[in-house]
């Protein structure tokens, strides 16, 4: 059996991410399995911009954002294993993966997961109707585009206003195709609100709220949809139906944590987050088991799934080189208002300040969060407005968190 | 050429009657018109081995699926299909529904079946603990089983094509005329095969083919059955496939675990316009859901991965329909093949085949017949330790294309290479499972493009979900 420190699950941005700062952290055996031939993930077919700002400063697009990473990892002579699938982790650390050179087992003294997360499917949706081509899951349609160089429909609908249907009803228009609406099922979009300004505004998209797509027509390719109005229990209001000629359907409906290594490996999971249950180092309820990025939890932007790598390498690191504490924790939940809080347990007594990144349950107006243990207060936060498509992060003092006892909550209240 | 027998129609049953005939010196030609095999309800069905209790005693459909079960588990092993005897519970919610149980009892062992018992709720519940509350009466019938039924119509056209038989895809029937002894087969794009005998196999469309030789004897009402599968995840929910007492609608909603490892539930039996209406629909959808839930009220519908239906070939007798045209010599119908048709393919086919050979076509022996079929999934089968060693020979089996089902780039080549061969996306999940897991294709579809677009030696725009006019991609950039 091969041996390693740190094993990073995963090449995109938190794989890459998390291996750097494992490393510089002292722990130069750490080593990225990928399943690509390059590293960067799904941000080599992000061609878009908009990535870097909190994090390096400027405005990148995916791929120029991704080659940061990339340079530091070779700098660092980390081995990346290319073209490599991690098929399991075992509780025990043991690392098992395929490649066109056969099976490979290591042995680890940390692991990171890293593998980030799929879109849901037309199938997970049950849409109505027939099974023709031309549906396409958004991210699937951006890799067509993007990275191979097909288009993919000449008139198109969307579903779903999450941040890549927004991208994608951009990038299909300028590829000459029509977008023709895009339907979101909740009373607000789930995408940036730039996004929503640059890539449906600016291009006389409409977006239709509260809609969805009730049913699929066409034989061989998609002929078009029917769109129709949806009631407060996102039922279909069967009079608002109406037909849109189409030969393409996105569909931008949520993504889910790919987290069948995670199960298999017995490791808990959160039902909310769908990613594992993690301390403020990001370590799941396995010793040794780190996870990070949209594996973790679906993020937003890919400035915080850098972040967070960084603390999940640096924790792994720290598992590998023995200084990691095994004291007392409490834990982290959801209060009033607040949809899920990240880390859902915080180990006392560490001496650092501890972020809580959490999503809002519905859009609200202005807001303060409130951070307790008990009844003592132990942060509190104010926002103009709050919405879940905008991933909220507030940071507890270390001093607040000393002797800290019982369960932390965080709730919000509407404030005028 | 002048074939021997003409096919039409590449579900599981022509595919078994096409491969029943190739262990005879006969040249025979297989006619689909969709791109591949298994396109109609032999892709999507309940995947069931029906006991046997439920056909009238003295119909064909007793008779064939008597036959039929012990030959079909036979074959498919011989083919390798996957399958799976893990039995099957009929339950009745309350004393109203009770006596049902009894009767299929009583009608099982007049068709033969062994093993049956009636169980209580409360034993059924032992055995399968997330059972109703609610069901009070149980028949339970080991011998019932699960099969993957496109793959076992892939497998026996594949080894019917392997013994020389000759499949034509992409071809529409339009025309059957009878010349001499010769009948010509006309296709819609006016290209002809030409054959002495004809076994309409067309499933759904069955009534259409055996009207062009003059025989309007039956019509099909086409039913369409709406499924909802779920993830692996809700795969274990159940052991047993568990049914309701029937009805006349049909055999009542099932929740069964699949060979894949997978829950399916459904179907519904609801009257359609067309032998084409395989949409699915909100209601339908909703009927599953609801009487899934009556049977295991544990079923986890947000583990929904895909929806499908598919036309069943019923007629008003209800019973199958195999014998000679009426008015037309040498043609065989085998029509109205709705459930057991699964379960009884292959006696269906033996039984085909002695009617022709009461026609006198020549039944003389192929000695060169092969009736077995290499594993397509070998690789998942092996060990560690034997996988590394195949790999080293065979690196393209060490890629993985499908990450959801651990499909790797090897495999994908042999679907699109081997007999009969994967030509479009569809294709190469159906023979694969690429593209069969929770992601449906999200993250392996282009890839699986490329390697069609690459062996096939085509471009990427033609390169189609499942023929004709599915394209997938629409042109390049720049």
């Amino acid at each position: 059996m091969i041996k390693h420190s740190v094993v990073i699950v995963g090449g995109g941005p938190a794989g890459m991410a998390a291996a750097i700062a494992a490393y510089d952290r002292g722990v130069t055996d750490t080593v990225i399995i990928d399943r690509e031939e390059e590293l960067g993930g799904i941000l080599r077919q992000c061609i878009h911009n908009g990535f870097g700002l909190h994090k390096l400063g400027r405005e990148l697009t995916g791929p120029e954002y991704a080659d940061v990473y990339k340079k530091q990892v070779e700098e660092r002579g980390i081995k990346v294993y290319h073209t490599t699938m991690v098929t399991a982790v075992s509780p025990e650390l043991v690392v098992t993966a395929q490649s066109r050179e056969g099976l490979m087992k290591i042995q680890a003294g940390a692991v990171v997961l890293a593998m980030g997360c799929r879109e849901r499917s037309r199938g997970a949706l049950s849409v109505a109707g027939t099974r023709p081509a031309g549906v396409y899951s958004a991210g699937t349609a951006q890799k067509l585009i993007n990275c191979m160089g097909y288009t993919v429909g000449k008139k198109a609908v969307i579903l779903g206003s999450g941040d890549i249907g927004l991208i994608m009803a951009r990038r299909l228009s300028l590829e000459g195709a029509k977008v023709e609406a895009v339907c979101e099922i909740m009373p607000y979009s789930g995408g940036l609100t730039r996004n929503i300004v640059q890539c449906l505004e600016d291009y006389g998209i409409p977006l239709y709220l509260s809609h969805t797509v009730a049913e699929i027509h066409g034989t061989d390719r998609v002929e078009g949809v029917t769109i129709a109005q949806v009631d407060e229990n996102r039922r279909i209001m069967p009079e608002t139906k109406r037909y849109i000629p189409c030969d393409t359907l996105l569909l931008s409906v949520g993504l889910i944590p790919e987290n069948e290594l995670t199960r298999a490996a017995g490791i808990p999971m959160d039902p909310v987050t769908n990613g594992a249950l993690v301390d403020e180092n990001r370590q799941t309820e396995v010793p040794g088991i780190f996870a990070c990025g949209n594996v973790l939890q679906v993020h937003d932007l890919v400035d915080y799934v850098s972040d967070e790598a960084e603390i999940a390498g640096m924790g792994a690191a720290d598992f590998v080189l023995g200084k990691q504490n095994g004291g007392e924790s409490v834990s982290v939940k959801p209060g009033q208002g607040v949809r899920y809080v990240l880390p859902q347990r915080i180990n006392v007594g560490e001496e650092k300040d501890v972020p809580l990144f959490l999503r809002v349950v519905k859009p609200y107006g202005k807001v303060r969060f409130t951070v307790k243990a008990g009844e003592e207060v132990l942060a509190t936060a104010v926002r103009l407005k709050a919405a879940p498509g905008e991933m909220e992060k507030i940071v507890v003092k270390k001093e607040k968190l000393d002797g800290v006892q019982g369960e932390i909550t965080v709730s919000l209240e509407e404030i005028v | 050429m002048v074939y021997d027998v003409i096919v039409v129609g590449a579900g599981v049953i022509g595919g078994m009657v096409t491969r029943e005939l190739t262990k005879y010196q006969l040249n025979v030609c297989l006619l689909e018109k969709e791109s591949d095999v298994a396109c109609g309800a032999s892709k999507a069905n309940s995947g069931f081995i029906h006991g046997g209790f439920d056909p009238e005693p003295g119909t064909l459909k007793a008779k064939m699926n008597t036959a039929g079960i012990g030959k079909l588990y036979e074959t498919a092993k011989m083919l390798h299909v996957p399958h799976k005897q893990n039995g099957s519970f009929v339950c009745a919610f309350g004393s109203e529904e009770e006596p049902a149980i009894h009767e299929l009892y009583e009608r099982g062992l007049e068709n033969g079946i062994q093993g049956m018992s009636i169980i209580s709720g409360e034993e059924a519940r032992k055995m399968e603990p997330e059972l109703s509350e609610e069901i009070t009466l149980v028949l339970n019938i080991p011998s019932a089983g699960i099969i993957c039924p496109y793959e076992l119509t892939i497998a026996a056209v594949g080894n019917a094509m392997d013994n020389g038989a000759t499949l034509k895809t992409n071809f529409t029937v339009t025309q059957i005329q009878r010349a001499g002894d010769v009948y010509t087969v006309t296709g819609s794009d006016g290209q002809t095969v030409q054959g002495r005998y004809v076994v309409n196999c067309a499933g759904a469309y069955s009534d259409k083919i055996s009207a062009m030789v003059g025989d309007d004897s039956f019509t099909i009402i086409p039913r369409a059955g709406e499924y909802l599968l779920l993830d692996k995840a809700e795969g274990s929910r159940v052991t047993h496939t568990i049914f309701q007492v029937p009805s006349k609608e049909g055999k009542g909603i099932l929740v069964s675990p699949t060979v894949d490892n997978n829950l399916l539930t459904g179907p519904t039996a609801l009257r359609v316009r067309t032998s084409g209406s395989t949409e699915t629909t909100d209601d339908g959808m909703a009927i599953v859901r609801n009487l899934a839930k009556k049977s295991v009220p544990g079923v986890d519908f947000r583990q929904i991965i895909t929806s499908f239906s598919g036309v069943r070939a019923s007629v008003a007798t209800g019973d199958f329909i195999i014998e000679p045209a009426k008015g037309a010599e040498n043609f065989v119908n085998v029509a109205a093949i709705d459930s057991p048709g699964l379960t009884s393919c292959v006696a269906i086919a033996e039984y085909a085949v002695e009617i022709l050979g009461k026609m006198d076509l020549d039944l003389t022996a192929n000695p060169q017949f092969d009736g077995t079929r290499s594993d397509p999934h070998f690789i998942k089968k092996m060990s560690d330790e034997e996988k590394s060693a195949y790999i080293a020979e065979h690196p393209e089996y060490g890629r993985i294309i499908c990450r959801c089902e651990t499909v790797s780039e090897g495999e994908i080549r042999d679907a699109i290479k081997r007999n009969p061969p994967a030509s479009d996306v569809d294709g190469v999940k159906r023979r694969t499972r690429s593209g069969m897991g929770r992601c449906q294709g999200g993250f392996c579809m282009p890839y699986v493009m490329k390697l069609l677009s690459e062996v096939n030696n085509v471009p990427m725009e033609q390169v189609t979900k499942k023929g004709k006019t599915s394209d997938l991609v629409t042109g390049r950039i720049g």
